[in-house]
């Protein structure tokens, strides 16, 4: 049997899990979206609409339909492409998410970003100076990340760096006077001003980033850091340190050159978790910074029982987790000569 | 390994000097004027078809109506792109006079065929706001026989009842009554939809602004007609942000990165109050706060129990310490500033009188009862504050709390005890409310309007005739008085506890002057805002 036929097999099998998995999620999401009690024709004519114009809009959304019939019916648009249209905004919710992802996505890569960046080398102290100050200072961080409520974080970061300080930008993407300078591109806001070589917008609108981004990335760096130390104390108990050490090969190299380059391997896949979930959005991060993201939309839609948007939602989360998925297995068999 | 740690030393250092380097705020532009306000209500931008407060807002100011209410001087009928009109001694048929020379934005010319075709459009579409011209018998069947255009500066409706002129014109002055540019819509009609989808985002008006970009759920920015009929708005630009959550409005409107906040709760409001940067401006809005009592619910369905509620809600106290500024006591259902209305406010707490009543109804111990109640600021802290003071008199109050969408599927469907709830004029005229609070043609599950008393099951021949009646009533002196003893009456024995009245607030930077904020959304307009 040749080489090509086993990788094909190989994929063919990762598409059939695909498949599976999102057919799941989507009906999951279906069925616990439409056994909510709430009327998804109230998002299309509002409280007020006399009995005639609701009914229409009734008949217009497919609801005198079994379920089973709505959701084949939905299956079959996705298959062919079509999301469908959110009654919410009135959009197809392929623009809709088209212009609410990136959003997030800004914010969710800067936080985790954040996350690797601080959190990294704290766990990597904390494992070394395991009891000691520096570790207790780690705990208290990662304490203090997981358990502040994000809302109380955000507000105070804003009364404080926003309002008292003035070292950031206030809630919102960009100010009112940068708005109208670049077009949106890509859809996230700095790339598109840096893009189009509008750097004052730049820094307006990463300056509008920079808080929300470091409120996530406080929850990023509480995991990543507690992640980190607890692989590194693995990996300092190991033979290899020891023999690395009888060899006389400095502490620096010891622990951030072969330990480290160790720990990378599961720490891909935490890293990869903490973005996932960071990308999934964050609600009350975006109310209070005003953020139009993934989040909000998707909790405003399920609210409404907006059934379109909330699927296409949940694709989308659901497509993002698999690609990430992926990415972070090909990212650590590459950390990892083993599985070359 | 040491190029990993090399881009992270890279990474941590550009981080750092991005942050850094970003003090310098933007303030606002001069000749703009920025508002945060929550917009995630507006559905449509579509005249035709908007009906919550932000989308019909965004209306009022990029269209023009025929007729309009003259704010200063007590909500007065005055023409607008109507120079006159007179009603036929029948008061069947209205003739309307164009005002000469008005001009869309797009530059075409407004005549009567535009009118013709905003009528034709709202009620053959019939969407939400479209009965507030189809209860007329404007259909999409008999409106081409019913609006008649004999010339280009003339427009000729004939409605199917002898109905007061007040209500038919006070109709004409909400957004569905808007006028159009045919020519500009029907060049983005798409399979028939008469330029639905495309207005839903743009506009086609002769108003005071038009729609420059409009995003669902982050902001709309209108710019304004210099050559509008009325005159130039004071103001180049209106940008209006969603900013959802009042403390960031708050933050913003201190910090001056917007002129107004449009959403701040009470607590905001005392927070700001004392801010020599900032002033508060407040107008009646036509909103009334309530509880409707199902009458499915056997106990509720007791008179005496009904008055003893009434008794046992601390109207002051809930006012001083909830609702301050945003909120004022009014027991009737038309809101203050509306013909017709009235100001008794009969009741206070009353704990001995409302036992009285309660031992009267056979209910000496109490009753337990559940309230859906919507999750949200002040209804929440409302609805505990009215739990304590049932409690007093062994009423055992249970709330269900739960999102706006969820309450009210379930209002609607009439399987609630207790609905706390607000509920707002549709236009401009006393039947909207009376309509609703004091009409039930059928109490049935089959019924075709199904108003507030219809989901509240309280069945009333008589009152649904009386009001009925009203509508064609043509002395509005007249008029007036039996919507006065019609609210009496109701008062005494509905089963609604009409508690308050809302008041819009507006926190404003100091230098930005002219902002009045009318009585309903169709009456708040930027036009007049300057900032000095």
């Amino acid at each position: 049997m040749g080489q090509g036929s086993r990788w094909g097999r190989i994929a063919g099998r990762e598409l059939t899990t695909v498949a599976i998995t999102i057919f799941g999620l989507l009906l999951v999401t279906f069925l616990i979206a439409r056994v909510m009690p709430i009327d998804p024709v109230l998002a299309v004519v509002g409280d007020r609409a006399p009995a005639d114009v609701y009914e229409k809009a009734r008949l217009d959304l497919g609801l005198d339909k079994p379920l089973w019939q709505q959701f084949a019916i939905y299956i079959g648009k996705v298959f062919s492409g079509d999301l469908g249209r959110s009654v919410l905004t009135s959009n197809l919710v392929t623009e809709d998410l088209r212009t609410v992802f990136p959003a997030t996505l800004e914010l969710a890569t800067l936080g985790t970003l954040i996350g690797v960046v601080i959190g990294v080398p704290f766990g990597v102290v904390a494992a070394t100076h395991q009891g000691r100050w520096p570790d207790q200072i780690a705990r208290i961080v990662g304490l203090f990340g997981y358990s502040i409520p994000v809302f109380w974080l955000g507000l105070m970061g804003l009364l404080l760096f926003y309002a008292k300080l003035g070292w950031v930008a206030g809630p919102g993407r960009v100010g009112v006077a940068y708005q109208d300078l670049f077009d949106p591109i890509t859809g996230i806001v700095v790339l598109d001003a840096a893009l189009q070589g509008e750097w004052d917008a730049f820094r307006d609108a990463f300056s509008h980033l920079i808080l929300p981004a470091s409120v996530l990335g406080i929850l990023s760096v509480a995991y990543i850091s507690r992640m980190t130390r607890s692989f590194m104390i693995n990996e300092l108990q190991q033979q290899y340190v020891v023999a690395a050490r009888v060899k006389g090969v400095s502490e620096f190299r010891v622990v951030w050159g072969h330990a480290l380059r160790n720990a990378v391997v599961p720490l891909v896949t935490v890293i990869a978790l903490s973005y996932m979930h960071l990308l999934e959005g964050s609600v009350l991060t975006e109310t209070i910074f005003a953020w139009p993201g993934l989040g909000r939309y998707l909790t405003n839609s399920l609210l409404n029982a907006d059934m379109n948007a909330v699927l296409g939602g949940t694709l989308l989360v659901g497509a993002v987790f698999i690609g990430i998925n992926l990415l972070s297995d090909i990212v650590g068999r590459l950390a990892d000569p083993r599985a070359r | 390994m040491r190029h990993f740690a090399k881009l992270m030393a890279v990474s941590a250092f550009t981080a750092l000097m991005a942050t850094t380097a970003t003090s310098a705020l933007a303030q606002t532009p001069k000749d703009t004027v920025v508002m945060a306000k929550q917009i995630d209500d507006i559905i449509s931008l579509d005249p035709a078809e908007a009906f919550e407060f932000s989308g019909v807002e965004v209306g009022a100011n990029v269209y023009d109506k025929l007729v309009g209410v003259d704010l200063a001087n007590g909500n007065k009928l005055v023409g607008e792109l109507a120079e006159s009109w007179t009603v036929s001694p029948d008061q069947l048929t209205y003739t309307f006079k164009l005002r000469p020379n008005v001009k869309f934005h797009s530059g075409n010319p407004l005549t009567s065929a535009d009118v013709i075709y905003s009528i034709q459009r709202a009620v053959t579409l019939n969407k939400s706001p479209g009965f507030i011209l189809t209860q007329f018998g404007l259909n999409k069947d008999t409106v081409l026989d019913k609006v008649k255009a004999p010339d280009a500066s003339t427009v000729v409706i004939t409605v199917s009842k002898p109905f007061a002129p007040t209500f038919f014109l006070n109709c004409l002055t909400s957004g569905v009554a808007a006028v159009v540019d045919a020519k500009l819509v029907k060049a983005n009609e798409k399979n028939g939809d008469w330029g639905n989808e495309w207005l839903k985002l743009n506009s086609a008006g002769s108003g005071a602004y038009k729609v420059r970009a409009y995003r669902p759920n982050e902001q709309y920015a209108l710019d304004a007609n210099e050559s509008w009929y009325k005159g130039a708005p004071k103001n180049k630009r209106v940008v209006v942000r969603h900013v959802a959550e009042p403390a960031s409005q708050r933050l913003l409107l201190e910090k001056g990165d917007i002129d107004m906040a449009r959403n701040l709760s009470k607590d905001q409001l005392d927070g700001v109050k004392a801010s020599k940067d900032i002033d508060i401006v407040q107008g009646d809005k036509g909103y009334i706060l309530y509880l409707g009592l199902n009458q499915k619910n056997p106990n509720l369905a007791k008179p005496e129990v009904r008055e003893a509620l009434k008794y046992l809600v601390d109207y002051t106290a809930i006012e001083k310490n909830i609702v301050e500024g945003t909120y004022k006591g009014h027991e009737s259902f038309l809101p203050k500033g509306f013909l017709g209305a009235i100001d008794d406010k009969p009741y206070k707490f009353d704990l001995a009188k409302a036992k009285e009543l309660l031992a009267k109804a056979g209910l000496k111990d109490g009753f337990t009862v559940t309230m859906d109640t919507r999750s949200v600021s002040p209804i929440t802290d409302i609805a505990q504050a009215i739990q304590a003071s049932w409690a007093q008199a062994g009423v055992k109050l249970e709330i269900i709390p739960g999102d706006g969408k969820q309450t009210l599927t379930k209002y609607r469907a009439r399987t609630h005890d207790i609905y706390i709830g607000q509920w707002g004029p549709d236009y401009l005229d006393p039947h909207t409310n009376a309509e609703t609070f004091a009409i039930n043609e059928n109490n049935g599950e089959d019924a075709k309007s199904k108003t507030l008393a219809w989901r509240n099951a309280w069945d009333i021949p008589e009152m649904t005739k009386k009001t009925q009646a009203n509508v064609l009533e043509s002395d509005a002196t007249k008029r007036a008085a039996v919507y006065g003893d019609l609210q009496r009456e109701h008062q005494k024995v509905s089963p609604f506890v009409i508690m308050f009245q809302q008041v819009e607030v507006t926190a404003e930077r100091k230098n930005v002057k002219g902002w009045v904020i009318g009585p309903s959304s169709d009456t708040n307009f930027y036009a007049p805002i300057t900032k000095g």
